[in-house]
């Protein structure tokens, strides 16, 4: 049933930005202080006090615009969007409606296959308050995040599963880490996605009717909200109902969604543009001052990756989806380490042991890795007693030398000592040597691991090998 | 000399000269007050103690032979709706009934940086919404010219206040004429200045895009004064200009002679018969002065009014949707979820007329009607923008009536909000088009209600309405 419907997705990505100051004042924006000790009369929207653009912003905004390839506009205004909310000191937010300061972007997702979504638009916004739910006390209002400066970066429905949001979202968020100017932490909800899904049968081309999901608070929950919602809808349309147009929450512990408001019910927000704020006007040499200054962003980079140090196309890819890890491969690398087994490393071991613990980079630093792969590369250990040492590395701080000496993990070449311990297999496997003569390649690896089993993984696997074979075609 | 009398010029000099101390001055304002403003009902709140001890604390510094402000001297009382940290600020309302901002307005730090001191708080039109001031919450103002009658408004308080002797100088606020019309009902000299001439920091706002900040005197003299006190750049203030503040103490210097136009268009309906002879005679005057005065038509005035009330009670709709009983402010006894709590608080602290306004701005910004209001009135803006661009490139002011009316009877005109609306009908055009205007009391009616002329000029140019106030103000004084 389900494979007759595809599903379109647009994403909102609301962005907060590192400024030092908020978006229309000078509070402080740092993240989890004391409630209400990072305001003033302007971000508590005050009677009389006035909003004065941070300049910071506008540069954050068109750096955003940049790295994902948007038009910036010469000139956007800011508009009040007006609704009553506590977490809302002024009830209204101000945003940007209909001139926003980028346009027309696109960014390419990978691995495994090129696709371009396109970004529609990216503009500027005030965050809004938190409200404190206190058992006790009741309601309360944190004002602390109210105007810190945000982007919204809003993706054309370009996207056609939930691998692909996840993908875009890997991809973008890496953009923005790159350019510096957030954090880009959902936890702390420096990055937070709303999709607008609808699905359509196969082949059409009007949109169906979409769903704005909310509350989405890790990439694994945008995905199982995006399967989640994708069902959902089938089934409604199947049985013979229609999807209405509404905002919906994704409750985490629960994995569904409940419905929050219909379109009825939604807010006209009255849009209009603000009084207290000109018109942001750039020009063409700020927008050109503003290009020079970013770094080299993740497209760019795969392709020097490739072209300087040689890696595969999918491998330099997944290096480069963060900075924190391309700048980790190529520290480990300036230090000497060869850079296909170091992204080799990277991509599997290592980033299956940061999976685990839940972190960007590993607790070891560049020159430990590049230390471990030179002993690689040297052929003082082979590549699964690298593995090993790795995850050693990741419970104790000790560099890779001083584990493998102290576990006394470098590589048997000794040809002698091998040599009789391969007489002895061969000895007590008359089975696997008649399956090794009478064809069967798989014999020998087994021969060969019988060998790894004897030495602990430690025989040098050429060697080993070449013993074998010397041996058994006699 | 009687010391309220006094103009802020001979309060500054007899100050400066050690005939009078700051203190004896404040005394003796602080005492007419209590007796004067039993009847007129001009102050909300009267600083006194406050007053003296600054007043005694810039005496000091004088004495110690440190270097004092020009409005050391001075005493000065502000329009409710600009924020002050040690005195309520309520705007009228009962919205803001005891609040106390945490922050003084630029135009109260400019004052004190200058060594002014403040008196207190002038009633007005509850969030500066009215053109009589009896709109406030807490009381009626009366016109020190006819206590039956209204003092105009919103800055009603702020008029009378001069009027009365009860302040030298005041600062109103001018969103559609309200600092012009009371000016013009009390006999007294009201600028509003060129939009972002004045930092609007501090100033609770009604209309952001047309609000300015205005001080009230009672002579062009006093007036040139202030100003390059109160103007000025303020980084505070996104809206406030960079221009260089001029030299306002040069104003009647002889320069080339002046041309202005009068659209008679004016004077055609709707204006009573002594506003309208007065306003011909003040043209008179001016000639006689020396001053060439073209009879032109200005069409665009016409749109200006609804214009006018669409951007402001739009602006408004905003602007006071913060007062929610949240945060400060008014919050209605009993448990109410959050829907209710905003109805009850909204519909409890705002008069009706307030409530009027915030209707029509939401209605007029609502999806779908829109294009149909807001956005036709911004059109509006700017074809009447243009209009006066264009007089402007011919002549240096223009001069109507400031009202179309004296000071009407309270009670009068509150039940008749339309022709109450119409009394802005010369001075809504200036707010929507950005620029300076001044009202200068010209005459009295038969009644001996005043009578005043408004001037407008190019945007920045307030010196030459200066110029044409001064003219005015001696022909007054002439009859006199």
């Amino acid at each position: 049933m389900s494979s007759s419907y595809e599903m379109v997705i647009g994403l909102e990505v609301h962005v907060e930005l590192k400024t030092r100051s908020k978006i229309f004042c000078s509070c402080d924006t740092t993240f989890g202080q004391k409630p209400n000790t990072q305001t003033c009369p302007v971000c508590l929207g005050l009677p009389g006090s006035l909003p004065v653009l941070n300049e910071e912003v506008i540069h954050y905004g068109i750096k955003a615009g940049l790295a994902t390839g948007c038009k910036i506009a010469l000139k956007s205004k800011q508009d009040r969007k007006n609704y009553f909310y506590p977490d809302l000191a002024k009830a209204y937010q101000i945003s940007q409606y209909d001139q926003p300061l980028c346009e027309h972007g696109k960014i390419v997702i990978h691995p495994g296959y090129d696709k371009t979504i396109g970004i529609t638009r990216i503009h500027l916004e005030e965050d809004a308050g938190k409200l404190i739910h206190h058992p006790v006390e009741g309601t309360l209002i944190d004002y602390n995040r109210a105007g810190v400066p945000l982007i919204e970066i809003v993706s054309e429905p370009d996207i056609s599963s939930a691998l692909e949001a996840k993908l875009y979202l890997q991809k973008l968020r890496g953009i923005i880490l790159y350019t510096g100017i957030s954090d880009c932490k959902m936890n702390e909800g420096s990055f937070r996605v709303d999709v607008n899904l609808s699905v359509r049968k196969k082949g059409e081309k009007t949109l169906g009717t979409r769903t704005e999901m909310k509350n989405l608070n890790s990439f694994s929950s945008v995905a199982k909200a995006i399967e989640n919602e994708y069902l959902r809808q089938i089934k409604v349309l199947e049985t013979g109902g229609t999807i209405t147009q509404e905002t919906r929450k994704w409750d985490q512990e629960k994995n569904k969604s409940i419905a929050m408001r219909t379109k009825e019910d939604a807010h006209d927000y009255r849009y209009f543009p603000d009084p207290d704020l000109s018109p942001i006007v750039l020009s063409e040499q700020m927008i050109e001052g503003v290009q020079l200054s970013l770094p080299e962003l993740p497209d760019t980079k795969v392709l020097r990756y490739i072209d300087t140090y040689k890696l595969s196309k999918e491998i330099a890819e997944i290096i480069c989806i963060e900075p924190a890890h391309a700048n980790y491969f190529e520290a480990t690398v300036s230090c000497g380490a060869d850079p296909v087994v170091t992204a080799n490393l990277m991509t599997g071991e290592i980033f299956k042991q940061l999976d685990k613990i839940d972190d960007t980079l590993p607790p070891f630093t560049s020159e430990a890795l590049s230390e471990l792969v030179q002993l690689i590369e040297r052929e003082s250990i082979n590549i699964s007693i690298g593995k090993k040492v790795l995850q050693m590395m990741f419970s104790e701080a000790t560099f890779p030398k001083e584990l493998v000496e102290r576990e006394q993990l470098y590589m048997i070449k000794d040809e002698v000592y091998l040599s009789h311990l391969v007489d002895q297999i061969l000895d007590g496997s008359s089975k696997i040597l008649e399956d090794y003569q009478s064809g069967k390649a798989k014999a020998l690896q087994a021969l060969i691991g019988q060998v790894m089993k004897e030495t602990k993984g430690l025989a040098d696997p050429g060697i080993t090998e070449m013993l074998i074979k010397r041996k058994i075609s006699k | 000399m009687n010391i309220v009398s006094m103009s802020i010029l001979e309060l500054h000099e007899a100050f400066m000269k050690r005939q009078l101390t700051f203190e004896e001055i404040i005394e003796a304002y602080l005492r007419h007050i209590k007796q004067q403003d039993k009847t007129i009902g001009a102050y909300l709140h009267v600083a006194s103690e406050e007053a003296l001890e600054k007043a005694k604390a810039i005496d000091e510094k004088f004495r110690k032979g440190l270097p004092v402000g020009k409005l050391a001297g001075v005493p000065v009382a502000i329009k409710d709706n600009i924020v002050t940290k040690s005195m309520p600020t309520t705007c009228g309302s009962k919205m803001l009934e005891n609040y106390k901002s945490p922050f003084d307005a630029t135009v109260v730090e400019k004052i004190e940086a200058a060594d002014g001191v403040i008196l207190g708080k002038l009633n007005m039109d509850e969030f500066a919404m009215g053109s009589t001031t009896e709109n406030s919450y807490y009381q009626a103002t009366k016109n020190p010219h006819n206590l039956k009658k209204v003092p105009g408004g919103s800055s009603g308080g702020s008029a009378a206040a001069v009027a009365s002797y009860q302040a030298p100088l005041t600062l109103g606020s001018d969103t559609g004429g309200s600092i012009r019309q009371p000016a013009s009902f009390c006999g007294v000299l009201g600028l509003k200045p060129t939009y972002g001439r004045i930092s609007r920091y501090g100033l609770i706002a009604f209309a952001s895009s047309l609000d300015q900040i205005g001080p009230i005197t009672r002579t062009t003299e006093d007036m040139a004064y202030v100003l390059d006190i109160l103007f000025g750049h303020d980084e505070r203030d996104a809206t406030s200009s960079k221009n260089t503040v001029e030299d306002y103490s040069t104003f009647k210097e002889q320069q080339t002679p002046l041309k202005i136009a009068l659209p008679k268009n004016y004077l055609e309906k709707g204006v009573s018969d002594a506003v309208k002879k007065q306003v011909l005679r003040t043209a008179e005057q001016l000639k006689a002065s020396g001053v060439e005065i073209d009879y032109i038509d200005l069409k665009s005035v016409q749109y200006g009014l609804p214009a006018y009330y669409i951007i402001s009670s739009a602006e408004a709709s905003s602007n006071l949707a913060r007062f929610d009983g949240i945060q400060y402010g008014f919050r209605p006894e009993g448990d109410f979820d959050l829907d209710d709590l905003y109805k009850e608080a909204r519909s409890q602290g705002f008069g009706k007329e307030v409530k009027k306004r915030i209707l029509l701005g939401t209605y007029a910004l609502s999806s779908g009607y829109y294009d149909a209001y807001y956005k036709k009135a911004q059109q509006v803006r700017s074809m009447i923008k243009s209009d006066f661009d264009q007089l402007f490139e011919k002549y240096d002011a223009i001069l109507t009536p400031t009202a179309p009316t004296v000071a009407y009877d309270i009670g009068l005109k509150t039940e008749d909000p339309i022709e109450m609306y119409m009394g802005d009908i010369y001075t809504v055009p200036v707010n929507i088009a950005g620029l300076p205007a001044i009202s200068v009391n010209a005459g009295y009616d038969d009644d001996m209600m005043p009578i005043g002329v408004q001037f407008i000029g190019k945007a920045f140019d307030e010196k030459t309405l200066l110029k044409l106030s001064y003219i005015v103000e001696r022909g007054v004084k002439d009859v006199e």
